[in-house]
């Protein structure tokens, strides 16, 4: 049982510098996930934690050892990795003894060790096969099981979810969440699956170009994004942002709108600030089918382009100056496109972000 | 006509024009080891016929008991040759097999400056001629004095088969994942354990067809070896051919008889691992 620290961790290849000192902490027993767009530098953090890749400036610690050069075997972590990396020419009860094996540990204790971990993953009737017998769900679980064997510090996950099929991943998704209960230990789980990342983390690590972009609970980033990146990288649909300008209590925005500066920011804006506006499809609804808005609300007026009914509420696009909006309704009725709603903005709920800076203007 | 019926028909013409095709091919391909063999065991006259017998009239051993008997009764000394060239093949085979395994293992997982211009350089050295080699070959075993010695032959090889086994396990090693090594690491190896214990098991089809490859190119090889023996000390087998030539006679039936005794370790060879041969040149199956 460990926890992880990140100290202004610099990664360069060559030249080119990929993570830009990076600080986390990562507590004993705590599920953190790295999210963030293809190429952010996820995959490479996590490699430094485990040593695979060598950290070019900084301190990473495990427990109260720095590991900075120690090779992975000495940092006592598991890894999954995307493609599973079974080893193809030992059967399913060698590929999850072999870490204890390479121990030298007593047949005995691997057996048992072994027996545990395959009753957890339900993988008892597989033992004999070669993983290339196997279906992308039992590898899958073979490559979970040859990490909980050996009982490490840390677990860390690779995007062990994106080869599987969408039914499979929800599925092992709730699987990894049990397994976290049952075993106990931290895990480093790298995803570019929002949905992923929301439902499994207790904290999550946004991250964007080598730079973390905001850690918090899941509630924390979807509910208070520090900028707009976070803001339209969690949730879904991604959240709709408006430029505008603040005069006098109102903001003027694109296409000619204004509304009133939301309550909770007016203390954080000057006169002539030019600003990001964003609200989510959840807090824009056409009148009659909205949740009843207790705080203030703005209303708009807005031709749906499209109508995307999803069952239990229908999905609008709209737009506003060329800008595609989504809205939600509820209690749906069908919506022909071209229809004119008039449509309810949750001033409460709405981000104000600087312009020029992209950051949320919301006090902390 | 029925139109599942034409297209039958088709099918099963392109199927025997296929097995004909392949009868022909394999025709030209076999007829002169099969001439090699069956002239090892009739009298010369039936040899040099003209025109050929093709139906044997009469076998016998006679080329091979003569081959066996004393210098001067037409013997030749067979098991020394053959000892030099299982000496010869099997020691530069495994030389080249760990140079070209420590090669291709870099080649396919480091980086490092020039890696392209040595591989290149390497392949390169693949285009010269072996033969061209002979003279400046000649004048630095001589000046060495390895002449006419095992080890000579021995270097010779290695450096004529270290190129393709590097190439050709560059490319076992470059289809092996290199996550494989890596889970080997995190479950507890060393660099050298996960070699050995993942990518190398994972890997010796490849390494195991690379060396077939090897042995047999040292083997078969005549040209250089014709240059650099000198006497039963160390000559090869095939060199050892050249003794049924005197001057003014073949002795073509001994000469079989010899070839014959080099081509059974080769196929014993090949039929012993052409299971591994098949599948490391196809290599599938490493995925997941
Ligand atoms: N060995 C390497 N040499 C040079 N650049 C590399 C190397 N490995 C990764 N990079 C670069 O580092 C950056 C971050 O890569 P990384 O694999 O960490 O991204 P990622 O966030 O995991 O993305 P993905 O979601 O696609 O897996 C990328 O721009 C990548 O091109
Ligand atoms: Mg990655």
């Amino acid at each position: 049982m460990a926890q992880v620290n990140l100290r202004n961790v610099v990664k360069r290849f060559g030249p080119l510098q990929v993570v830009h000192g990076v600080d986390l902490d990562i507590n004993d027993n705590e599920f953190v996930v790295l999210v963030g767009p293809s190429g952010c530098g996820k995959s490479t953090t996590l490699r430094m934690i485990a040593g695979l890749e060598a950290i070019s400036e900084g301190e990473i610690a495990i427990g109260d050892r720095v590991v900075n050069d120690l090779p992975p075997r000495h940092r006592n972590i598991s890894m999954v990795f995307q493609n599973y990396a079974l080893y193809p020419h030992m059967s399913v009860r060698e590929n999850l003894g072999f870490s204890l094996e390479i121990a030298k540990k007593p047949k005995a204790e691997i057996d048992k060790a072994v027996d545990e971990a395959a009753e957890i993953l339900s993988l008892t009737d597989y033992m004999d096969r070669k993983p290339g017998a196997l279906s992308g769900g039992q590898r899958q679980r073979v490559a979970m099981g040859r990490a909980i064997v050996r009982h490490p510090d840390v677990f860390l996950f690779d995007e062990p979810l994106s080869n599987l099929d969408a039914k499979l991943r929800t599925q092992m998704r709730t699987e990894i969440k049990k397994l976290h209960q049952k075993v106990n230990s931290t895990i480093v789980y790298v995803t570019h699956d929002q949905v992923e990342a929301m439902t499994l983390a207790d904290r999550i690590v946004i991250m964007r170009d080598g730079y973390i972009e905001q850690v918090g609970t899941p509630l924390e980033v979807f509910e208070a994004p520090a900028n707009t990146f976070v803001a339209t990288f969690i949730g879904s649909p991604p959240m709709n942002l408006l430029t505008g300008r603040v005069a006098a209590d109102m903001i003027s925005l694109e296409g000619g709108l204004k509304v009133a500066v939301p309550d909770q920011y007016r203390a954080n804006v000057s006169e002539g600030q030019d600003v990001v506006l964003g609200f989510r499809a959840d807090n824009l609804m056409p009148v009659g089918h909205a949740m009843p808005m207790e705080g203030a609300f703005a209303e708009l007026e807005m031709t749906v382009n499209l109508s995307e009914p999803l069952g239990t509420e229908t999905l609008l696009f709209t737009s506003i100056a060329d800008k595609e909006i989504q809205a939600k309704m509820l209690n749906p009725r069908p919506v022909a496109s071209g229809e004119k709603l008039s449509f309810q903005l949750d001033l409460t709920r709405c981000h104000l972000f600087d312009a020029e800076t992209q950051n949320s203007l919301r006090s902390n | 006509m029925d139109e599942n019926l034409q297209h039958r028909l088709r099918a099963r013409t392109v199927k025997y024009l296929q097995l004909f095709a392949l009868f022909i091919a394999m025709a030209i391909i076999c007829i002169p080891g099969l001439w090699v063999v069956l002239n090892s065991f009739r009298p010369t006259v039936e040899i040099m016929a003209k025109p050929p017998v093709w139906i044997p009239q009469n076998l016998s051993l006679d080329h091979y008991r003569a081959m066996f008997g004393g210098v001067g009764e037409g013997g030749v000394p067979v098991m020394r040759y053959f000892t030099n060239s299982l000496i010869i093949s099997v020691t530069s085979t495994i030389i080249a097999i760990l140079v070209g395994m420590a090669g291709g293992y870099a080649f396919a997982r480091y980086r490092f400056r020039g890696k392209a211009a040595i591989f290149i350089g390497l392949m390169l050295t693949r285009a010269v001629p072996g033969v061209s080699l002979s003279l400046p070959l000649f004048i630095v075993m001589a000046k060495t004095g390895l002449i006419d010695t095992h080890i000579g032959l021995i270097l010779v090889y290695v450096a004529l088969n270290v190129p393709f086994t590097i190439w050709l396990i560059d490319g076992f090693f470059r289809q092996i994942p290199a996550e494989l090594a890596e889970a080997a690491e995190i479950d507890g190896c060393t660099r050298w354990q996960a070699f050995w214990k993942v990518e190398f098991p994972v890997a010796r089809a490849g390494v195991a067809s690379a060396g077939i490859f090897a042995f047999l190119t040292s083997w078969n090889e005549y040209a250089l070896a014709s240059q650099l023996t000198r006497s039963t000390f160390s000559k090869t087998m095939p060199v050892g051919l050249r003794d049924f030539t005197s001057e003014f006679t073949i002795n073509w039936g001994g000469m079989c008889a010899l070839a014959v005794l080099m081509i059974i370790p080769a196929l014993i060879l090949t039929f012993l691992v052409q299971k591994h041969l098949i599948a490391g040149l196809t290599f599938g199956g490493v995925k997941g």
